[in-house]
């Protein structure tokens, strides 16, 4: 309780999100991860202009960036979110299970299990594609030094380390014997194991370290773009993991606020057709149909496979792989 | 009685009042808090967290890489503080400046400079290693981290002492016929020591719980290159605040002991 309070006080001061007045109808606090970060700066915006459309006043949107994980436990331990939009479900979940801030069923309150863009795990090579990487087989191969954060304090990592246990299951035919010693030399192929995927983006693309940076898709995009993406391509494997980073709406934090109309309409307007658009353009893939048919070209096709579908959702890989003593774990300890 | 009339300065009541109340908001309470958060651990469990083999190698991590970057600070802070009190040069005050960036400096901001210099493709790596060893992701790399960290602790320390030292008294020790190893083995070294020991004993417990910098210089490996206080963040992302704050009171505990025989050591050295 007390350690919760205090490492609140560090947090918000951290993040630098000012009080928040008393009636606060008019002020909305999305907590989100890394990524995101331009996404929503475009997306308020355009909510703004659609909000004050409809009449109201217009809405002060602050947001707020970090690792999906850190970010979940600020939340829990008293940053006043009105919405979380983070990298993976299970860090959700756990406003559910410390705290119930949220009811235990949010991911079915929102179309697309609460998801309204998806991403992929794609490759990041240097130019050229010196090693010859094609496929996630390539990364086992000797001299090939791959780059991915650490799945226990990333969740973009947990995407990683999902995305090559799916393509060796498919692999090895649900071989799980076969699928962990694949999983573990992949690992033992990776030098460096940051904890957030922006400090292996550093690594891989200012440090110049290791052949293959396991990135989200809009990221690897978004590294293109960005100083020293000349030196980079991006490789897509013949199947990966479709990452979904669902929204939910802190309940107890909007009925406290009085902001549930506002939070439910921001949340909301992510699946209209320019909330979409704006998703698309920030690399992430649209769920609706006319969007995704317009944005065609710029996303690969590739199999894709779920988190429900492969893996019987989060509620049973996260222990399973992630947890104390779960499979991430043994690929270090067994020596 | 004699308490009323023994503080020569008044307001001792006052003093001792806002000392308690200001030691128990910022130390106390936060420290008390984290012992009270371990004991929903029962005692087997709490030994069960820090005999981990994974926290093992981390805390050996830890507190060895700490203590070699306060050995380095011991040895080149001294020479440091002696040339920044013992002699007058051009750029003097620019170094005397420079020495406590390390404090005023974000420490991801060093842990990245340092990444990028000495990773094995920055400008210092790469000479490393063409003569074949690595620095950054190793633990040589973290304690690079922690002596950059550390650095300003025993300078700090020493410069006052230093200054007071009068010349004379090593003038005298050399009429006496002390050559100059001696004058400072006999002379210098006995005065110094005590204040050398708090710089030491402040830079090392500092490396011990020092984070930011570490993080992206380490590699983080588990059972190689994985700090503690890492290990900790890792509890905590997993929701695991008990098994996170059994760390924390595994490493108060350990950093308390090593502080306080410091501390009984340098009683012993005050006191002849």
């Amino acid at each position: 309780m007390s350690l919760r309070r205090f490492t609140l006080a560090a947090l918000t001061s951290a993040l630098m999100v000012g009080s928040l007045p008393a009636s606060a109808a008019t002020e909305l606090l999305n907590v989100s991860y890394d990524p995101t970060r331009e996404l929503y700066v475009e997306y308020n915006q355009a909510f703004n202009r659609y909000w004050q459309s409809k009449g109201h006043e217009a809405v002060k949107v602050q947001q707020s960036h970090g690792g999906s994980g850190k970010q979940a436990r600020s939340v829990i331990d008293g940053l006043r979110a009105d919405v979380v939009t983070l990298a993976l479900a299970s860090d959700i979940d756990a406003l559910y299970q410390n705290g119930k801030l949220i009811p235990e069923n949010w991911q079915s309150r929102l179309p697309n299990a609460s998801t309204p863009y998806t991403s992929t795990i794609v490759f990041l090579v240097r130019k050229g594609n010196p090693k010859g990487i094609k496929d996630w087989d390539d990364l086992v191969k000797p001299g090939v030094e791959v780059i991915t954060p650490n799945p226990k304090t990333s969740g973009g990592a947990r995407w990683n380390f999902l995305g090559a246990w799916a393509y060796a299951q498919k692999k090895f035919a649900n071989d799980e014997a076969k699928t962990r010693a694949f999983v573990t030399q992949l690992y033992k192929q990776v030098p460096v194991l940051d904890t957030g995927a922006r400090g292996s983006t550093i690594t891989f693309v200012n440090n110049k370290i290791g052949d293959v940076l396991l990135a989200w898709e809009n990221e690897a995009f978004l590294a293109l773009k960005e100083e020293g993406g000349d030196n980079l391509q991006i490789v897509v494997p013949s199947l990966s993991i479709l990452a979904e980073p669902p929204v939910t709406v802190v309940d107890k934090n909007v009925d406290r606020k009085g902001t549930r109309e506002l939070a439910e309409a921001y949340l909301n307007y992510l699946y209209s057709e320019e909330g979409q658009r704006i998703a698309a353009k920030n690399f992430y893939r649209p769920r609706n149909a006319k969007v995704a048919a317009e944005f065609a070209k710029q996303f690969p096709t590739l199999e894709l496979v779920t988190i429900d579908g492969a893996f019987g959702g989060w509620k049973s890989a996260q222990p399973k792989f992630f947890g104390d003593g779960g499979i991430f774990d043994q690929i270090y300890r067994a020596k | 009685m004699s308490r009323r009339t023994s503080p020569v300065i008044p307001g001792f009541g006052l003093t001792l009042g806002y000392t308690l109340l200001y030691l128990s908001l910022l130390v106390l309470i936060p420290l008390g808090a984290m012992f009270l958060k371990t004991t929903a651990l029962s005692w087997s469990e709490f030994i069960a967290v820090i005999t981990d083999t994974r926290v093992l190698a981390a805390l050996q991590l830890s507190f060895g890489t700490a203590l070699a970057a306060a050995l380095i600070n011991g040895v080149v802070g001294t020479l440091l503080a002696w040339v920044l009190v013992r002699y007058t040069f051009p750029g003097r005050k620019i170094m005397e400046a420079m020495i406590d960036l390390p404090f005023a400096l974000p420490t991801a901001v060093a842990g990245i400079a340092l990444t990028a210099l000495y990773a094995p493709s920055g400008l210092i790596g790469q000479w490393a290693t063409d003569l074949g060893f690595k620095i950054a992701y190793t633990p040589l790399g973290i304690s690079l981290a922690l002596t950059f960290v550390t650095l300003p602790f025993v300078v700090r320390t020493l410069q006052p002492v230093l200054a007071d030292i009068p010349r004379e008294v090593e003038e005298a020790a050399a009429c006496l016929g002390a050559n100059p190893w001696q004058s400072f083995r006999y002379v210098l070294l006995p005065a110094l020591l005590p204040a050398w020991l708090t710089g030491f004993a402040l830079a090392f417990a500092r490396g011990v719980g020092e984070y930011g910098s570490v993080i992206f210089i380490a590699g983080n490996m588990p059972m190689k290159t994985e700090i503690l206080p890492l290990l900790i963040m890792v509890k905590l992302d997993q929701y695991d605040y008990t098994g996170a704050t059994a760390i924390g009171v595994l490493m108060l505990v350990v950093s308390f002991i090593l502080l306080l025989l410091i501390n009984l050591l340098q009683r012993r050295i005050a006191t002849p």
